[in-house]
């Protein structure tokens, strides 16, 4: 039962063969056994999601099931919850408590889901391996010792070691798609503005999105069909967005006619061979299937880490100014002054990664850096959606791997913020140009697993969900999960 | 050698919308600290801006009344600066393009009218307010004003005299109550201006310029500019350079000081707002908002001089206001007969008597209608003009229209002949030696007469009937 997906429970669930409460008990004694050892949630209560469970039952017992009914679903600590505190797992929202719920999580709530806690993060999302988070490490299911990817790692570890069946996660650089890549799970991005981010703390405005992070690619269509919508709250969530059949495109079992797109730029040198291989055989795979595989190019991909870490802290260095100290969070012990009280807060509160990019953000933006830095950047991000604009004149949807790597060792790469970057480099360009895109598992590498990524035009989650479904069909890679955990791997 | 004075002006004006800027917070003046707020004002993780629109549209009547060219698509940008009173850290604002640009006002001057350029007019949000003031140790924030919207108007640098200066900003405070986009109380902060200010020697190019800040009257901003401008001649004149800095002016001492130099001076770090996209206006919309544009006031002036031939001082004086305009049309609607007896009686008498009173014409006791109904009596002789002062002073006091009080105190004007010439006779009784000396050619006597006849009536006699029985009877 733990490693069920989604649409397992759901059928089991509407069969009458079990209850809310009782999913939600196994997912709880899952926790309580492994929780210690992954890191996964930072903040769980038992008896509220027993709550839930009890009061779906009750509502399933006199109404027709909500699309969600009794289905469990963790989320990430970025998502502003009335229960419990949000706290983005950094120091200087310790303690904190939203009075709101977040568009997605009131969303989540009217489906009937069952909110079983927060999950672990790089602190603000900046990270790829869930080790900037305050409140300690997560480590990865497949090798504990080992990252999960990140920033959305204590998602995409919870999943994997089926401590809950779905969560949300968020992605602003491939926060999503990366972690789910590295622990053998499938996650989605949605289009920018397919899904409101009112109430998810920001970290880059124009580039955070929130997104599924499930064992099936169907049940990361249920989820997003349940998250998606205009919020008039949300200048930026779409409110003529073209309208998906998200569980009907989950359907195809083939890929007669389509065609994809292999993008030379992101099979090269230097990235892990086995990885590599690992893609060109699910190509292979797919042209089995019936797709034609066209070579393309985009070439300003080499640009797009750079861009990325230009505009992504530029935007935070702003959003991140409201914790001051002033009204809410962490404040300083007897500041001597306004400016003390400012500097001290902020000091004791943000972790190193997360000051670094605020200052690196603060630069870019500064008077007489601006031009070289920001407005540059914001050309580079021109450049990149016209390379994709470009491409999808010629192919249906791009593969490409989601992470150049498998899960690397804890501390490896913590010392070298640059390298650490580059664990991003397929990842970003998608943000920057606000396409969807969506990773599922499709093989191992050094016997960790190994993600492909795929990408599709604007408002085409269509189009992502039924290659990807037509793949999962094809393969088993989705039924994998770590044996120390009770998978079959 | 000669100074010339280089003034510019950036005003701050709150647009009088029932919501914030980008929350649904009310902007009521006067509440409790910190009662209208909410998690997007204050702030708080995770919170988004939607824009109000109502501000939009009262910032393109201000822009197209100025005979600016309104952008059908600006942009919203950040202000980022750290400010306890600020709860994001940035204020949202529009740097790279605001949604008016270009446009004048034009302004008296002892030479004429002279035209001052206006660069821009953008949107943007109000920051709360701090109090300092008889706290020990600790500040207070009331985040009331968070999120109230905002137009800055900035001026070009064409104002050359601190007069020129308080004209502009006249004009401009007149336009935004005129177009009702603004309470623009000055006491409560809501029209609130900085100018910047500098010196040079005529033909030369700008001098150095300071900022004037914190400046919330007409007064104070005079008396600021005219301070800066003796101190920067003064620092010049003694060899000295002026220093680029922003000075804040202190109304009690009349003296400004400095706040904080160039250098001192913030790195706002700009960069376009990605919580909101590009405001976008159709040409269809701007020309909707132009239709129902009112008359500005210099167009009323001018229609009620050509109009209703008032003097220009009256045709100023009713066209003030669109209250006062209006309060004025709907007077002669009721009383067309005589527009400038219209505009005579509500100008000197109505507004004489409001003023005394402390009050503003809508919260006058005396309708447009009811005061035609007392012109009519005038018109129609039942009353004098004379009397009719006293009659306004009761409907002042009452309410009451002018007939009934005319009714009730018996004010009628007499315009019976046979009375009339029964209080000549008693006068002419009453008097024989005048009556005498009149028949023997002291024609200066009449005068007496009429003022006895007059006086006899309280009042009430017709005086141009009491002048023509007069001059049979006393014929003898």
């Amino acid at each position: 039962m733990p490693f069920s997906s989604l649409s397992q429970i759901k059928e089991q669930l509407d069969s009458g063969s079990t209850t809310a409460v009782e999913i939600a008990k196994i997912y709880l004694d899952r926790i309580a056994a492994h929780n210690d050892t992954l890191n996964a949630f930072v903040h769980i209560d038992p008896k509220h999601v027993l709550d839930q469970a009890e009061a779906s039952d009750s509502y399933r017992a006199k109404h027709d099931p909500r699309p969600l009914e009794g289905l469990p679903i963790a989320v990430k600590d970025i998502f502003c919850t009335q229960d419990g505190p949000t706290q983005c797992c950094s120091n200087i929202l310790k303690d904190f408590h939203a009075p709101y719920d977040a568009h997605v999580i009131t969303l989540l709530k009217e489906a009937g889901a069952v909110l079983v806690g927060k999950t672990n993060m790089d602190e603000f999302a900046m990270g790829s391996s869930t080790e900037t988070s305050a409140f300690g490490v997560c480590r990865n299911p497949w090798d504990t010792d080992a990252i999960p990817g990140g920033s959305s790692g204590g998602s995409a570890a919870a999943v994997a070691a089926a401590l809950t069946p779905a969560a949300l996660g968020t992605d602003t650089g491939g926060s999503i798609r990366q972690p789910a890549s590295i622990c053998g799970i499938t996650g989605l991005k949605p289009t920018y503005g397919r899904v409101s981010r009112r109430g998810i703390i920001a970290f880059a405005s124009s580039l955070d999105q929130a997104g599924p992070m499930t064992r099936t690619v169907k049940d990361s269509a249920m989820i997003t069909a349940a998250i998606s919508g205009h919020d008039s709250r949300d200048a930026t969530s779409v409110n003529d967005a073209p309208i998906v059949d998200w569980l009907g495109a989950c359907d195809a079992t083939d890929m007669k006619g389509l065609k994809i797109g292999r993008p030379k730029e992101y099979f090269v040198d230097g990235m892990d061979p086995e990885v590599r291989a690992s893609v060109e055989a699910a190509l292979k795979q797919c042209e089995a299937l019936g797709a034609e595989i066209i070579d393309i190019s985009l070439p300003h991909t080499e640009y797009a880490v750079a861009a990325y870490y230009v505009i992504a802290p530029s935007e935070a260095s702003a959003n991140l100014s409201r914790y001051d100290g002033v009204r809410f969070g962490h404040r300083c012990d007897n500041p001597e002054d306004l400016l003390d009280m400012y500097t001290r807060s902020r000091d004791e509160g943000f972790g190193s990664e997360v000051k670094r990019r605020i200052l690196t953000g603060a630069f870019a933006l500064s008077s007489g850096y601006y031009d070289a830095y920001y407005l540059k950047a914001q050309k580079v991000r021109t450049l990149i959606q016209q390379d994709f604009l470009k491409a999808f004149e010629a192919v249906d949807i791009i593969a490409t791997p989601t992470s150049p790597i498998t899960a690397f060792k804890l501390g490896e790469k913590t010392d070298d913020p640059l390298t650490m970057y580059l664990a991003d480099i397929f990842t970003i360009a998608v943000n920057l140009a606000g396409l969807p895109g969506l990773s599922q598992p499709c093989g191992f590498a050094n016997d960790l697993p190994v993600g492909l990524q795929w990408i599709a035009p604007a408002w085409r989650e269509d189009t992502l969900l039924s290659a990807a479904s037509a793949y999962e069909a094809a393969t088993d890679w989705a039924t994998k999960a770590p044996a120390k955990f009770g998978g079959e791997s | 050698m000669s100074w010339e004075v280089v003034i510019g002006l950036e005003v701050h004006c709150q647009v009088n919308t029932k919501t914030k800027a980008f929350c649904g917070c009310s902007t009521e003046f006067g509440a409790e600290p910190n009662t209208q707020t909410c998690p997007v004002c204050l702030g708080m993780p995770g919170q988004l801006p939607v824009l109000n629109t109502v501000a939009v549209d009262k910032s393109i009547l201000t822009g197209l009344a100025i005979d600016a060219k309104i952008n059908l698509e600006s942009k919203f940008d950040r202000k980022n600066y750290f400010y306890p009173d600020l709860p994001k850290g940035y204020q949202i604002s529009q740097f790279a393009v605001p949604i008016v640009e270009g446009g004048h006002i034009d302004i008296p001057t002892e030479d004429g009218e002279k035209r001052i350029g206006v660069t821009r007019i953008h949107m943007e949000e109000d920051a709360g307010k701090s109090m300092h003031e008889g706290l020990e140790a600790v500040s207070h924030i009331d985040l009331n004003r968070s999120g109230v919207p905002l137009m800055e108007i900035v001026s070009e640098p064409d104002m050359r005299s601190a007069d020129e200066a308080i004209a502009y900003l006249k004009q401009l405070h007149q336009l935004v109550r005129f177009l009702e986009v603004s309470g623009a109380d000055m006491e409560k902060g809501q029209f609130r201006c900085d100018a910047n200010v500098s010196v040079r020697h005529p033909g030369e190019p700008f001098g150095t310029r300071t900022e004037l800040k914190n400046m919330n009257s007409f007064r104070f901003i005079k008396q600021a500019i005219e301070y800066e401008v003796l101190r920067q001649i003064e620092v010049i004149e003694d060899g000295g350079e002026v220093v680029q800095e922003s000075r804040l002016w202190d109304s009690v001492k009349n003296e400004s000081r400095s706040m904080r130099s160039k250098e001192e001076a913030h790195d706002y770090r700009y960069f376009p707002e990605p919580d909101l996209p590009p405001l976008r206006v159709s040409q269809e919309e701007v020309d909707a908002i132009k239709a129902g544009m009112p008359e500005l006031p210099g167009q009323l002036r001018q229609r009620f001089e050509k109009e209703f031939g008032l003097s220009p001082y009256d045709a100023d004086v009713l066209s003030q206001t669109r209250e006062l305009s209006g309060w004025y049309e709907s007077l002669v609607a009721a009383h067309p007969a005589d527009p400038k007896r219209c505009a005579n009686w509500m100008a000197n008498e109505l507004l004489g008597r409001l003023k005394e009173a402390g009050k503003d014409i809508s919260d006058s006791p005396v309708s447009a209608e009811k005061l035609a109904g007392l012109l009519d009596r005038i018109a129609d002789n039942t009353i004098s003009g004379k009397i009719a002062k006293d009659v306004l002073d009761a409907m002042m006091e009452s309410g009451n229209d002018a007939d009934a009080i005319i009714e009730e105190k018996g004010l009628k004007q007499v315009s019976d002949s046979g009375a009339i010439d029964t209080i000549i006779k008693e006068v002419m009784d009453a008097n024989p030696e005048q009556v005498e000396g009149y028949r023997g050619g002291k024609d200066k006597l009449f005068g007496f007469f009429v003022g006895q006849v007059m006086k006899a009536s309280k009042g009430q006699a017709n005086p141009a009937m009491v002048n023509q029985r007069l001059k049979e009877l006393l014929k003898g």
